[in-house]
């Protein structure tokens, strides 16, 4: 598609020059330019363009932030939002109408997704506490500390149990459990999020215990 | 524009896999223009029905009694309305607040029909011999092929809230049903009418809904 052609398609972003336009901050002129743009590439993405969807996602992802930063997302959980959002757009992306703002559009569903986002943790921290360090020192009345892990054979046993695990549980085990790193240090390493990780962690735990009969409360 | 290296790894993950995975779609037209096919989808079955209705009857009957005219009037609206209003909602962008859209019509609707009500229990001898499940396996019935149309239609687009989107659908379809149905209820609706076609709209909206739920969700359709 030609770019003039694209550019007549964004009737939403076009504007006839006016005093009151001239006066125009910078940054508000800025932000229509971005817009124009984005609808611009919008066009070719619908078209099948892979440069040019890469380049929206990338300069959505800012525009996500902000959004889910207005609805009260914590930063925590921002990169979420980002990712909900970016799918959202994927299978969506028929559905805009290039006479309409593309920041607008995008930023509704961002908002709307952030939404989603502090329902969801928020039911998971109303169920759940994180407390790795209580849980670690929490005593076991079954525990026997004449016993090591070595006499009894049980390395072997829980180590099976662990490489028997998928992939995603297997990794939040062995970093956040056995290398005892932080969320955040295992969040940069892998790429996902904390999130993420602490679900795979929980699972893990439940399959563990499961599998090796109360056992496993010594992880 | 944000630079590449400084989105988290997961998001430019995401980011390479959404990419890898474009093709190109056809752009959707505007749910006003998606409305407007399903309502004309709706009047073709209108004139189909009008072939075989026996239509000086009809207008004999609606002539009779101006309540019936509002009360078909009102199912029309909340038809149209409704269209609009389910359309609208299977975008993403859209606000729930589009739910409130048939109201005005639905208001309509159920205060004509609760008043020609209040006339067949005042002057019984007006109302004729009523067969409520033919009224119900009639809504019923036209409403299974224009729920298939609506929600063809609805999957092309795509709804943060699916069961909403399909509620609203499925009043439509009940809506435009109960219309139809004019063509061949030859009586003024009594009490035992009118809750029979109200039992009939609200098991086509309860359906509706979960099927919106089940075939409308997003989460199900990015397995898909």
């Amino acid at each position: 598609m030609t770019a003039a052609l694209a550019n007549s398609l964004c009737v939403g972003m076009m504007h006839l020059p006016s005093t009151g336009e001239r006066r125009m901050a910078t940054s508000e002129r800025a932000t229509e330019d971005l817009d124009r743009r984005l609808c611009v590439l919008m066009i070719d993405v619908q078209g099948g363009d892979r440069h040019a969807y890469a380049e929206v996602l990338r300069a959505c992802e800012p525009v996500i932030r902000r959004a889910g930063r207005r609805a009260g997302v914590t930063d925590d959980r921002l990169n979420d939002v980002v990712q909900e959002t970016l799918l959202t757009l994927h299978h969506a992306r028929q559905t805009f109408d290039p006479s309409r703002s593309f920041l607008a559009w995008i930023s509704v569903i961002a908002q709307r997704r952030a939404i989603d986002v502090m329902r969801r943790h928020g039911r998971n921290d109303r169920r759940e506490v994180h407390a790795p360090l209580a849980y670690e020192s929490h005593a076991d009345a079954g525990s026997n500390s004449d016993r090591g892990w070595e006499q009894s054979g049980r390395v072997k046993i829980l180590g099976a149990a662990i490489a028997s695990l998928p992939d995603g549980q297997r990794e939040a085990v062995e970093r956040l459990a056995l290398r005892e790193q932080s969320l955040t240090e295992a969040a940069a390493e892998t790429g996902k999020t904390t999130g993420a990780l602490k679900v795979n962690l929980h699972r893990a735990l439940k399959a563990l215990r499961l599998r090796l009969g109360g056992e496993s409360e010594h992880v | 524009m944000s630079d590449v290296t400084s989105l988290n790894p997961g998001t430019n993950g995401l980011i390479a896999d959404l990419v890898a995975d474009l093709q190109p779609v056809k752009r959707l037209p505007s749910p006003w223009l998606r409305a407007a096919l399903w309502l004309g989808i709706v009047v073709v079955l209108a004139c189909a029905l009008a072939t075989v209705a026996d239509l000086s009857a009809l207008r004999h009957r609606l002539m009779g009694a101006p309540d019936m005219w509002l009360a078909v009037l009102g199912s029309t609206a909340t038809a149209g309305l409704a269209a609009i209003a389910a359309f609208q909602l299977g975008l993403p962008d859209r606000g729930r607040a589009w739910a409130l859209l048939p109201l005005p019509g639905l208001a309509l609707w159920l205060g004509a029909s609760g008043l020609g009500c209040a006339r067949t229990w005042f002057l019984p001898e007006t109302h004729g011999p009523a067969d409520g499940k033919d009224c119900m396996m009639f809504i019923i019935g036209l409403s299974v092929p224009l729920t298939v149309v609506m929600f063809a239609m609805l999957r092309r687009g795509y709804s943060l809230y699916p069961s909403l989107a399909g509620a609203v659908g499925g009043l439509a379809v009940a809506a435009a049903a109960a219309t139809l149905l004019n063509f061949f209820h030859p009586f003024d609706a009594a009490i035992t009418d009118l809750a029979v076609h109200a039992t009939a709209v609200a098991l086509v909206v309860g359906a509706n809904r979960l099927l919106g739920g089940a075939i409308l969700a997003p989460r199900r359709r990015a397995r898909a």
